[in-house]
Protein backbone atom coordinates (compact mmCIF):
# COMPACT_ATOMS: atom_id res chain seq x y z
CA UNK A 1 0.00 0.00 0.00
CA UNK A 2 1.29 3.20 -1.29
CA UNK A 3 0.11 6.16 0.81
CA UNK A 4 0.70 9.55 -1.97
CA UNK A 5 1.44 12.67 -0.02
CA UNK A 6 0.12 15.67 -1.78
CA UNK A 7 2.69 17.97 -2.39
CA UNK A 8 2.63 20.90 -1.24
CA UNK A 9 1.31 24.34 -2.77
CA UNK A 10 4.02 25.97 -3.72
CA UNK A 11 2.57 29.09 -5.33
CA UNK A 12 2.07 32.39 -3.28
CA UNK A 13 -0.51 31.76 -0.90
CA UNK A 14 -0.42 35.08 0.07
CA UNK A 15 -2.48 36.08 -3.48
CA UNK A 16 -4.61 32.99 -3.61
CA UNK A 17 -6.01 32.66 0.21
CA UNK A 18 -9.72 33.99 0.22
CA UNK A 19 -11.05 34.33 3.82
CA UNK A 20 -13.72 32.21 4.97
CA UNK A 21 -17.76 33.10 4.47
CA UNK A 22 -18.37 36.52 5.81
CA UNK A 23 -14.77 37.40 6.77
CA UNK A 24 -13.29 40.07 5.13
CA UNK A 25 -9.40 40.16 5.20
CA UNK A 26 -8.16 43.92 6.38
CA UNK A 27 -4.79 45.55 7.33
CA UNK A 28 -3.20 46.56 10.57
CA UNK A 29 -0.13 49.30 10.49
CA UNK A 30 0.76 48.48 14.54
CA UNK A 31 3.33 50.71 15.54
CA UNK A 32 5.96 48.42 17.47
CA UNK A 33 8.81 48.74 19.88
CA UNK A 34 10.88 46.60 21.77
CA UNK A 35 12.79 48.86 24.00
CA UNK A 36 15.54 45.74 24.05
CA UNK A 37 16.44 45.29 20.37
CA UNK A 38 14.86 48.85 18.74
CA UNK A 39 16.45 52.40 18.51
CA UNK A 40 13.41 53.87 18.01
CA UNK A 41 9.76 52.42 16.96
CA UNK A 42 9.02 51.27 13.71
CA UNK A 43 5.76 50.40 11.83
CA UNK A 44 4.53 46.74 11.12
CA UNK A 45 1.36 45.77 9.07
CA UNK A 46 -0.71 42.40 9.67
CA UNK A 47 -3.25 40.97 7.58
CA UNK A 48 -6.19 39.93 9.23
CA UNK A 49 -9.77 37.70 8.34
CA UNK A 50 -12.61 39.65 10.56
CA UNK A 51 -15.86 39.67 10.65
CA UNK A 52 -17.90 43.29 10.81
CA UNK A 53 -18.75 42.89 14.11
CA UNK A 54 -15.32 41.93 15.45
CA UNK A 55 -13.22 44.67 17.34
CA UNK A 56 -9.89 46.07 17.03
CA UNK A 57 -9.34 43.92 20.08
CA UNK A 58 -10.02 40.60 18.42
CA UNK A 59 -8.03 41.64 15.32
CA UNK A 60 -5.32 42.49 17.92
CA UNK A 61 -5.51 38.82 19.35
CA UNK A 62 -5.51 37.03 16.41
CA UNK A 63 -2.05 38.74 15.37
CA UNK A 64 -0.92 37.91 19.04
CA UNK A 65 -2.47 34.22 19.05
CA UNK A 66 -1.52 32.80 15.37
CA UNK A 67 0.82 35.40 13.23
CA UNK A 68 3.25 37.48 16.00
CA UNK A 69 3.51 36.16 19.29
CA UNK A 70 5.42 38.76 20.58
CA UNK A 71 2.58 41.54 19.90
CA UNK A 72 2.39 43.23 23.18
CA UNK A 73 -0.33 44.97 24.50
CA UNK A 74 -2.76 45.17 27.82
CA UNK A 75 -6.62 44.24 27.70
CA UNK A 76 -8.34 42.83 30.62
CA UNK A 77 -12.15 42.67 30.87
CA UNK A 78 -12.57 43.25 26.98
CA UNK A 79 -15.87 44.57 27.28
CA UNK A 80 -15.15 48.25 27.72
CA UNK A 81 -14.96 48.93 32.11
CA UNK A 82 -11.57 47.84 33.29
CA UNK A 83 -10.17 50.31 30.89
CA UNK A 84 -6.83 48.56 30.09
CA UNK A 85 -7.11 48.62 26.38
CA UNK A 86 -6.90 52.53 25.47
CA UNK A 87 -5.09 52.63 22.14
CA UNK A 88 -4.38 55.26 19.28
CA UNK A 89 -6.64 53.62 16.12
CA UNK A 90 -6.46 55.71 13.45
CA UNK A 91 -5.21 58.65 15.20
CA UNK A 92 -7.61 58.72 17.67
CA UNK A 93 -7.63 57.42 21.35
CA UNK A 94 -10.24 54.72 21.86
CA UNK A 95 -10.77 50.87 23.69
CA UNK A 96 -9.65 48.54 21.05
CA UNK A 97 -12.72 46.11 22.77
CA UNK A 98 -15.47 49.01 22.02
CA UNK A 99 -14.10 49.95 17.93
CA UNK A 100 -15.95 47.88 16.07
CA UNK A 101 -14.68 46.77 12.40
CA UNK A 102 -17.43 47.86 10.47
CA UNK A 103 -17.36 51.37 11.72
CA UNK A 104 -13.76 51.80 10.60
CA UNK A 105 -12.84 52.40 6.54
CA UNK A 106 -11.22 48.88 5.43
CA UNK A 107 -10.24 49.80 2.65
CA UNK A 108 -7.32 51.45 3.83
CA UNK A 109 -5.15 50.12 6.47
CA UNK A 110 -6.01 50.64 10.38
CA UNK A 111 -3.21 52.36 12.43
CA UNK A 112 -2.54 51.17 15.60
CA UNK A 113 -0.27 52.75 18.02
CA UNK A 114 0.18 53.53 22.05
CA UNK A 115 -1.25 56.43 23.87
CA UNK A 116 0.66 59.73 23.20
CA UNK A 117 2.12 61.45 25.91
CA UNK A 118 3.08 58.90 28.01
CA UNK A 119 6.48 56.75 28.40
CA UNK A 120 6.18 53.97 25.61
CA UNK A 121 6.94 51.09 27.35
CA UNK A 122 6.82 48.04 24.47
CA UNK A 123 4.69 48.09 21.18
CA UNK A 124 1.65 49.18 22.61
CA UNK A 125 2.03 49.17 26.51
CA UNK A 126 2.59 52.53 28.36
CA UNK A 127 3.70 53.72 31.87
CA UNK A 128 0.61 54.32 33.26
CA UNK A 129 2.40 55.72 36.57
CA UNK A 130 2.43 59.31 35.64
CA UNK A 131 -1.31 58.93 34.46
CA UNK A 132 -1.99 57.33 37.90
CA UNK A 133 0.27 59.57 40.32
CA UNK A 134 -2.08 63.17 39.01
CA UNK A 135 -5.32 60.64 39.96
CA UNK A 136 -4.03 60.25 43.63
CA UNK A 137 -3.04 63.91 43.70
CA UNK A 138 -6.58 65.07 43.77
CA UNK A 139 -7.72 62.73 46.92
CA UNK A 140 -9.90 60.79 44.59
CA UNK A 141 -11.68 59.24 48.04
CA UNK A 142 -14.63 60.47 50.31
CA UNK A 143 -13.79 62.83 52.99
CA UNK A 144 -16.74 63.72 55.34
CA UNK A 145 -15.97 65.59 58.33
CA UNK A 146 -19.65 64.67 60.15
CA UNK A 147 -20.49 60.81 61.23
CA UNK A 148 -23.95 59.16 59.46
CA UNK A 149 -26.33 59.33 61.93
CA UNK A 150 -27.53 56.05 63.95
CA UNK A 151 -24.86 54.40 62.44
CA UNK A 152 -26.29 54.81 59.32
CA UNK A 153 -25.38 55.57 55.51
CA UNK A 154 -25.00 59.39 54.39
CA UNK A 155 -28.16 59.89 52.57
CA UNK A 156 -28.41 62.46 49.52
CA UNK A 157 -31.02 63.51 47.72
CA UNK A 158 -32.05 62.17 44.22
CA UNK A 159 -30.81 65.85 42.84
CA UNK A 160 -27.68 65.44 44.70
CA UNK A 161 -26.47 62.48 43.39
CA UNK A 162 -27.65 63.68 39.77
CA UNK A 163 -25.12 67.03 39.98
CA UNK A 164 -21.71 64.44 39.79
CA UNK A 165 -23.00 61.45 37.74
CA UNK A 166 -21.58 62.10 34.57
CA UNK A 167 -17.85 61.86 36.32
CA UNK A 168 -18.68 58.83 38.29
CA UNK A 169 -18.72 56.84 34.80
CA UNK A 170 -14.87 56.86 34.47
CA UNK A 171 -13.00 53.85 33.97
CA UNK A 172 -9.67 55.10 34.38
CA UNK A 173 -8.65 54.50 30.98
CA UNK A 174 -6.05 57.55 30.04
CA UNK A 175 -7.81 57.57 26.60
CA UNK A 176 -8.57 61.34 27.80
CA UNK A 177 -5.52 62.75 29.03
CA UNK A 178 -3.22 61.42 26.75
CA UNK A 179 -5.99 63.01 24.04
CA UNK A 180 -4.90 66.46 25.17
CA UNK A 181 -2.45 68.51 23.44
CA UNK A 182 -1.25 70.37 26.53
CA UNK A 183 -0.43 67.25 28.56
CA UNK A 184 1.69 66.13 25.49
CA UNK A 185 3.63 68.89 25.78
CA UNK A 186 3.66 69.64 29.76
CA UNK A 187 3.68 66.71 31.53
CA UNK A 188 3.10 68.07 34.83
CA UNK A 189 -0.75 68.89 34.09
CA UNK A 190 -3.07 67.11 35.91
CA UNK A 191 -4.62 66.19 32.95
CA UNK A 192 -8.53 65.53 32.09
CA UNK A 193 -9.08 62.40 34.67
CA UNK A 194 -7.85 63.63 37.28
CA UNK A 195 -10.09 66.79 37.11
CA UNK A 196 -13.01 64.96 36.08
CA UNK A 197 -12.33 62.73 39.34
CA UNK A 198 -11.97 65.31 41.05
CA UNK A 199 -15.21 66.70 40.04
CA UNK A 200 -16.64 63.84 40.73
CA UNK A 201 -16.21 64.44 44.82
CA UNK A 202 -15.95 68.45 44.43
CA UNK A 203 -19.48 68.56 43.89
CA UNK A 204 -20.49 65.24 45.66
CA UNK A 205 -22.82 66.87 48.83
CA UNK A 206 -21.50 64.01 51.23
CA UNK A 207 -18.13 64.99 50.65
CA UNK A 208 -16.55 67.82 52.93
CA UNK A 209 -12.88 68.61 51.76
CA UNK A 210 -13.65 69.99 48.11
CA UNK A 211 -11.63 73.20 48.79
CA UNK A 212 -8.78 71.47 49.45
CA UNK A 213 -8.91 69.67 46.16
CA UNK A 214 -10.24 72.93 44.71
CA UNK A 215 -6.81 74.29 46.07
CA UNK A 216 -4.92 71.49 44.52
CA UNK A 217 -6.05 72.15 40.91
CA UNK A 218 -6.01 75.64 41.56
CA UNK A 219 -2.59 75.54 40.95
CA UNK A 220 -0.29 76.81 38.23
CA UNK A 221 -0.39 73.17 36.81
CA UNK A 222 -4.18 72.76 37.78
CA UNK A 223 -7.29 73.28 35.84
CA UNK A 224 -6.15 76.44 34.35
CA UNK A 225 -3.77 75.04 32.09
CA UNK A 226 -7.13 73.62 30.28
CA UNK A 227 -7.67 75.55 26.60
CA UNK A 228 -10.71 73.92 25.79
CA UNK A 229 -9.60 71.88 22.74
CA UNK A 230 -12.33 69.48 23.57
CA UNK A 231 -10.01 66.29 22.35
CA UNK A 232 -10.67 64.97 25.62
CA UNK A 233 -14.44 64.96 25.45
CA UNK A 234 -14.54 63.05 21.78
CA UNK A 235 -11.81 60.69 22.88
CA UNK A 236 -13.93 59.26 26.03
CA UNK A 237 -15.20 55.85 25.34
CA UNK A 238 -17.55 56.52 28.38
CA UNK A 239 -19.00 59.56 26.93
CA UNK A 240 -18.40 62.23 29.92
CA UNK A 241 -18.68 65.81 29.03
CA UNK A 242 -15.01 65.92 30.02
CA UNK A 243 -14.64 69.70 29.07
CA UNK A 244 -17.71 70.81 30.98
CA UNK A 245 -16.79 69.18 33.86
CA UNK A 246 -13.12 70.76 33.83
CA UNK A 247 -15.13 74.03 33.23
CA UNK A 248 -17.18 73.74 36.19
CA UNK A 249 -14.11 73.07 38.54
CA UNK A 250 -12.48 76.19 36.73
CA UNK A 251 -16.06 78.06 38.11
CA UNK A 252 -16.15 76.44 41.26
CA UNK A 253 -12.46 78.00 42.22
CA UNK A 254 -14.21 80.90 41.34
CA UNK A 255 -17.18 80.87 43.33
CA UNK A 256 -18.26 78.27 45.49
CA UNK A 257 -19.50 74.96 44.26
CA UNK A 258 -23.12 75.75 44.88
CA UNK A 259 -23.42 79.08 42.68
CA UNK A 260 -21.79 77.03 40.03
CA UNK A 261 -24.76 76.39 37.13
CA UNK A 262 -25.43 73.70 35.80
CA UNK A 263 -26.40 73.79 31.95
CA UNK B 1 -12.23 35.80 21.90
CA UNK B 2 -11.14 32.65 21.25
CA UNK B 3 -11.08 31.65 17.71
CA UNK B 4 -12.26 28.74 16.46
CA UNK B 5 -10.70 29.20 12.77
CA UNK B 6 -7.96 27.27 11.93
CA UNK B 7 -4.90 29.21 11.77
CA UNK B 8 -4.28 30.67 8.67
CA UNK B 9 -1.28 29.79 6.92
CA UNK B 10 1.12 32.24 6.91
CA UNK B 11 2.17 34.17 4.04
CA UNK B 12 5.92 33.87 2.83
CA UNK B 13 7.52 36.50 4.03
CA UNK B 14 7.43 38.92 0.40
CA UNK B 15 10.89 40.28 0.17
CA UNK B 16 9.05 43.51 -1.99
CA UNK B 17 6.52 45.67 0.51
CA UNK B 18 2.83 45.46 -0.29
CA UNK B 19 2.38 48.71 1.10
CA UNK B 20 4.55 51.59 1.73
CA UNK B 21 4.68 51.93 5.66
CA UNK B 22 4.46 55.04 7.04
CA UNK B 23 8.30 56.14 8.67
CA UNK B 24 6.97 58.66 11.64
CA UNK B 25 8.18 56.56 14.45
CA UNK B 26 7.23 59.38 16.62
CA UNK B 27 3.61 58.29 15.27
CA UNK B 28 0.72 59.69 13.12
CA UNK B 29 -0.80 63.55 14.02
CA UNK B 30 -3.62 63.45 16.27
CA UNK B 31 -6.77 63.60 14.44
CA UNK B 32 -8.44 65.96 16.68
CA UNK B 33 -11.86 68.06 15.61
CA UNK B 34 -12.76 71.39 15.67
CA UNK B 35 -11.72 71.79 19.30
CA UNK B 36 -8.50 70.86 18.38
CA UNK B 37 -7.54 72.32 15.15
CA UNK B 38 -9.14 75.98 16.53
CA UNK B 39 -7.01 76.03 18.92
CA UNK B 40 -3.78 75.39 16.75
CA UNK B 41 -5.13 78.04 14.85
CA UNK B 42 -5.56 80.24 17.68
CA UNK B 43 -2.23 79.72 18.80
CA UNK B 44 -0.20 80.29 15.27
CA UNK B 45 -2.38 83.51 14.93
CA UNK B 46 -1.66 84.66 18.22
CA UNK B 47 1.74 84.07 18.04
CA UNK B 48 2.03 85.58 14.56
CA UNK B 49 0.29 88.84 16.09
CA UNK B 50 2.44 88.60 18.89
CA UNK B 51 6.20 89.30 16.53
CA UNK B 52 3.25 91.71 13.99
CA UNK B 53 2.54 93.53 17.41
CA UNK B 54 6.66 93.59 18.43
CA UNK B 55 7.65 95.12 15.40
CA UNK B 56 4.82 97.42 15.29
CA UNK B 57 6.22 99.15 18.36
CA UNK B 58 9.20 99.01 17.66
CA UNK B 59 8.79 100.94 14.13
CA UNK B 60 6.29 103.47 16.15
CA UNK B 61 8.99 103.86 18.99
CA UNK B 62 10.80 104.98 16.32
CA UNK B 63 9.18 108.49 15.73
CA UNK B 64 10.75 109.52 18.96
CA UNK B 65 14.07 109.04 17.89
CA UNK B 66 13.61 110.91 14.44
CA UNK B 67 10.33 111.45 12.56
CA UNK B 68 12.59 111.28 9.20
CA UNK B 69 13.85 107.50 9.98
CA UNK B 70 9.96 106.47 10.92
CA UNK B 71 9.18 108.28 7.80
CA UNK B 72 11.50 106.07 6.15
CA UNK B 73 10.65 102.57 7.77
CA UNK B 74 7.04 103.66 6.66
CA UNK B 75 7.93 104.36 3.30
CA UNK B 76 9.28 100.96 3.04
CA UNK B 77 6.54 99.45 3.91
CA UNK B 78 4.81 100.27 1.07
CA UNK B 79 5.41 97.32 -1.33
CA UNK B 80 3.51 94.54 -2.48
CA UNK B 81 4.43 91.93 -0.08
CA UNK B 82 3.64 94.06 2.92
CA UNK B 83 0.61 94.86 1.01
CA UNK B 84 -0.48 91.08 1.03
CA UNK B 85 0.93 90.97 4.60
CA UNK B 86 -1.73 93.27 6.45
CA UNK B 87 -4.22 90.88 4.56
CA UNK B 88 -3.05 87.70 6.52
CA UNK B 89 -2.28 90.13 9.31
CA UNK B 90 -6.42 91.05 9.33
CA UNK B 91 -7.48 87.49 8.31
CA UNK B 92 -5.06 86.29 12.05
CA UNK B 93 -6.35 89.11 14.01
CA UNK B 94 -10.56 88.57 12.83
CA UNK B 95 -10.18 84.86 13.43
CA UNK B 96 -8.36 85.73 17.06
CA UNK B 97 -11.07 87.84 18.09
CA UNK B 98 -14.62 85.53 17.15
CA UNK B 99 -12.44 82.60 18.47
CA UNK B 100 -11.49 84.50 21.64
CA UNK B 101 -14.82 85.65 22.38
CA UNK B 102 -16.13 81.82 21.59
CA UNK B 103 -13.65 80.78 24.21
CA UNK B 104 -14.73 83.46 26.95
CA UNK B 105 -18.42 81.82 26.30
CA UNK B 106 -16.88 78.43 26.67
CA UNK B 107 -15.45 79.53 30.21
CA UNK B 108 -18.11 81.94 31.06
CA UNK B 109 -21.79 80.18 30.12
CA UNK B 110 -22.76 77.15 31.51
CA UNK B 111 -24.01 76.22 27.83
CA UNK B 112 -20.85 76.78 26.49
CA UNK B 113 -19.40 73.59 26.44
CA UNK B 114 -22.47 71.64 24.99
CA UNK B 115 -22.45 74.57 21.49
CA UNK B 116 -18.46 75.12 21.34
CA UNK B 117 -18.85 73.24 17.86
CA UNK B 118 -21.50 75.58 16.44
CA UNK B 119 -20.39 78.27 18.09
CA UNK B 120 -16.60 77.12 15.82
CA UNK B 121 -18.81 77.39 12.63
CA UNK B 122 -20.07 80.68 13.94
CA UNK B 123 -16.69 81.97 14.32
CA UNK B 124 -15.49 80.38 10.66
CA UNK B 125 -18.32 82.13 9.30
CA UNK B 126 -18.04 85.78 10.85
CA UNK B 127 -14.37 85.24 9.71
CA UNK B 128 -15.50 85.15 6.06
CA UNK B 129 -17.92 87.69 6.32
CA UNK B 130 -15.71 89.63 7.66
CA UNK B 131 -12.91 88.95 5.26
CA UNK B 132 -15.29 89.18 2.08
CA UNK B 133 -15.60 91.99 2.85
CA UNK B 134 -11.95 93.37 3.04
CA UNK B 135 -10.05 91.27 1.24
CA UNK B 136 -11.35 92.76 -2.24
CA UNK B 137 -11.49 96.21 -1.04
CA UNK B 138 -7.40 95.26 -0.15
CA UNK B 139 -5.99 93.70 -3.22
CA UNK B 140 -7.88 96.37 -5.52
CA UNK B 141 -5.77 98.53 -3.17
CA UNK B 142 -2.39 96.94 -3.82
CA UNK B 143 -3.00 96.55 -7.74
CA UNK B 144 -3.75 100.40 -8.01
CA UNK B 145 -1.15 101.18 -5.84
CA UNK B 146 1.47 98.86 -7.46
CA UNK B 147 0.70 98.49 -11.43
CA UNK B 148 3.00 96.60 -13.22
Amino acid sequence: MTLTVPAPAATDVRVKRRPPEGFSTITLLIRRFDPETDAEPYWRDYDVDVLPTDRILDALHTIKWEQDGSLTFRRSCAHGICGSDAMRINGRNRLACKTLVKDLDTTKPIYVEALKGLPLEKDLVVDMEPFFEAYRQVQPFLQAGTTPQNGRERLQSAEDRERFDDTTKCILCAACTTSCPVFWTDGQYFGPAAIVNAHRFIFDSRDDAAQVRLDILNDREGVWRCRTTFNCTEACPRGIQITKAISEVKAATMRSREKVKIA
Amino acid sequence: MVSLRPAPKLPPTSTSPRLSLPKAPAGTVYRGHEGMWSWVLHRITGVGIFFFLLVHIMDTALVRVSPQAYDGVIAEYKNPIMGLGELALVAAIVFHAFNGLRIILIDFWSFGTKHQRGMFWAVIIAWLVVMAGFAPRQLITILEEFPR
